[in-house]
């Protein structure tokens, strides 16, 4: 099962003929995703990689039955590129550019409300190192030998953090499911929540890690669904105990700005809704470890 | 990236907001002949630095005379305002605008913020001006009034009229102060600013509204699209080593403590520091070198995080991911002995090509300490840091 992506899923890369697009796309065929083509505008008709280059997300979804993309495209021009690939139809988009301003995410998530909610495209990102089911597909710039296959759901707002968990637990002998980098900007296409939401629904998936950080209200209002909703156990590590407040820390969204914004607050509302946390950022695969020896 | 309040003002001005009679002055001789070319017999002398409550201290003078002017002037010019927005290292003002005295009948609380759980913008006021947004929101959060903007329609007029109402405005300023709030969003959403706040916004004895502060903060993600904003900043109120590294595309905050850090990743890098922490240390800074951290990158960060003098040990942890540990190895032995380090460097690998990554350390002949996992680097660097103290002791 998994969740967002399989073996299955038909793949394209905006931004394709690019030489970041080239160089993840080669990593992510390499791993065994179905990579069925690419978008390069004016570069439609093209061959790169062995795989077809369509000119619009509509061709692509039309010609090879594109289910997934993910978006390479530059700061400048990726909101318009992430609103082609929901208006084509596409299911999933994992957007890793970093750096598209906040107003044109803004835009996007309210052109992506417009669609009804079954028909609309699941985003990930910005800002993000992308999804991995491990095992069957990459949709994402991660590293994905350091992922075991297993029944751990993974969520994270930071890209080398995440490797971090997934490496501890795979020395621990602790697969993955999925994996799943909701980005580091200040509005992310899908929220913590919303990613809980799907491993609820995935059989495969016994134990989830949500992996936040300082500034925003989203691992609370995760924590708060893992309360009401949850019926499996949700483990979290907050990043930036040490983060003083008002700077950024590197992430455009790890600022706190407001009350419940830090780390030390943060992990108070998450212990006090019954989530399991991880005392330090070295603890989170024995974390992991000790609530699956209680299933 | 924020401006100063001056800038600010004259942002606003041009989206049809109403500001006091001013001029920028950058010596007391300059801000008597902004006061004279401005007329009346009050003046407030507004030292600009980039940070809120710059009243509280002192940075704000109200004067009656040019010799008043003068001495105000004097005494801002080249201070170090501390603010608890500026933090202890606090803020030196270089410029000062000169502000004809305004006769203050009300003021009130006005600002446009970015409401991450809405993803909207959201437009917040209060008749209770003057205070801080927080103590507002703590002390008194019935009297804050929030109305959120949907981006595909923007701000529409009866939700000017809304927040005209919740301000307490009496009818006769009805108009005008649909104009204000509409110019102040028109400003916002046109150059791309993260936030502006009017505290206060006032009543003057005319019957006008006047914005007497203002404030913007800009989304450095929009900045490509923003020149005009661009050319606004100003590095003096910034602090050196985060402009340094910024001017390098490395990510960096200078932090009090004495353990260096150098790591790829804001995620992990935050995570490492709380590690550092949590063996008893302090982290000097925070410092992200992204995902290609290539020798050349690696030996300007080392530069950065050696440039602070307070720095004890270093701790260096990457996770190769699309990079590899032998590469990432090889930049960290060259930069140490281009360098020629004096404090000790504990450097932790994982990752891609871990394996050669550790054995190019090991014989490189240097004096490198290193280590397997996160907890462990950081027990390192805190006990490294503990003997260099008790040395110098």
């Amino acid at each position: 099962m998994a969740i967002l992506i399989n073996e299955t899923t038909r793949i394209i890369v905006q931004g394709f003929t690019g030489k970041i697009g080239t160089f993840h796309a080669q990593d992510m065929i390499n791993y065994g995703s179905n990579v069925v083509g690419g978008i390069t505008p004016g570069k439609g008709g093209q061959t790169h990689l062995d795989r077809p280059v369509f000119n619009t997300v509509k061709e692509a979804v039309n010609q090879v039955g594109a289910e997934a993309s993910i978006i390479f495209v530059p700061p400048a021009f990726a909101a318009d590129s992430i609103m082609e690939a929901a208006d084509a139809g596409i299911k999933y988009c994992v957007a890793i550019t970093d750096g598209i301003p906040t107003q044109d995410m803004m835009k996007v998530k309210n052109f992506l409300r417009r669609f009804p909610k079954e028909e609309r495209m699941v985003l990930t990102g910005p800002n993000c190192a992308g999804t991995i089911s491990p095992g069957r597909a990459m949709l994402g710039i991660m590293p994905g030998h350091i992922y075991k296959q297993g029944n751990v759901g993974i969520v994270g707002r930071s890209g080398t953090l995440g490797y971090e968990a997934a490496d501890q637990m795979k020395a621990l002998g602790i697969g993955v499911s999925t994996s799943v980098g909701i980005g580091g900007d200040p509005i992310n296409g899908s929220s913590h929540r919303d990613i809980l939401e799907i491993f609820e629904q995935d059989p495969e998936t016994k134990v989830v890690i949500m992996i936040g950080e300082i500034g925003g209200p989203q691992e609370v209002e995760a924590g708060l669904y893992a309360k009401e909703h949850m019926t499996k156990p949700l483990i979290a590590y907050i990043a930036g105990l040490t983060a003083p407040e008002g700077r950024r820390m590197g992430h455009a969204g790890a600022i706190i700005s407001s009350a419940g914004e830090s780390a030390a607050e943060k992990v108070a509302i998450l212990k006090e809704l019954g989530v399991t946390i991880c005392p330090t950022p070295a603890a989170m695969g024995e974390t992991v470890a000790a609530v699956l020896a209680k299933l | 990236m924020d401006i100063h309040e001056y800038q600010a003002k004259e942002l606003l001005a041009g989206y049809g907001v109403k500001i006091a009679e001013g001029g920028l002055a950058y010596s007391p001789e300059e801000a008597v002949q902004r006061a004279r070319e401005i007329g009346g017999n009050v003046w407030a002398v507004k030292a600009q630095i980039h940070s809120g409550a710059r009243g509280k201290a002192g940075g704000i003078k109200i004067c009656k005379t040019h010799d008043e002017v003068e001495a105000a002037a004097e005494a801002l010019l080249g201070k170090k305002l501390v603010t608890h927005q500026t933090g202890p290292a606090g803020k030196v003002c270089g410029r000062l605008y000169i502000e004809a005295g305004t006769n203050i009948v009300k003021e009130l609380y006005f600002s446009f913020l970015v409401d991450r759980s809405s993803e909207r913008i959201v437009m917040v006021g209060s008749a209770q001006g003057g205070m801080e947004i927080e103590e507002l929101a703590a002390n008194n959060p019935e009297a804050l009034t929030k109305i959120y903007i949907s981006p595909a329609v923007g701000l529409q007029d009866y939700q000017a009229r809304e927040m005209a109402f919740a301000l307490g405005l009496e009818p006769a300023l009805l108009s005008h102060a649909v104009k204000t709030i509409k110019g102040c969003y028109r400003a916002l959403r046109d150059l791309d600013a993260s936030m502006l706040e009017i505290n206060p916004l006032v009543i003057n004895g005319n019957n006008e509204l006047i914005a007497l502060d203002a404030k913007m903060g800009f989304d450095d993600n929009a900045l490509f699209r923003q020149h005009k904003v661009a050319e606004l900043r100003d590095k003096t109120q910034e602090d050196p080593r985060e402009t340094a590294a910024g001017d390098r595309g490395l990510s960096y905050v200078g932090l009090d403590g004495d353990i260096g850090c150098m790591i790829n990743g804001a995620g992990l890098a935050m995570a490492t520091m709380d590690m550092i922490k949590l063996a008893g240390g302090e982290p000097a800074n925070f410092l992200d070198v992204g995902g290609g951290a290539s020798a050349e990158r690696t030996e300007k960060a080392f530069r950065l995080v050696l440039a602070d003098k307070g720095v004890k040990a270093m701790l260096v942890n990457i996770f190769a991911g699309i990079n590899r540990c032998d590469w990432i190895a090889e930049g960290v032995v060259e930069a140490v002995k281009k360098i020629d380090m004096k404090i000790p460097l504990i450097v932790r690998l994982s990752g891609t090509n871990v394996e050669e990554g550790r054995r190019i350390i090991a014989e490189s002949g240097l004096p490198i300490i290193t280590a397997d996992t996160l907890a462990e680097a950081a027990e390192k660097a805190v006990k490294a840091r503990n003997e260099v103290v008790a040395n110098e002791r």
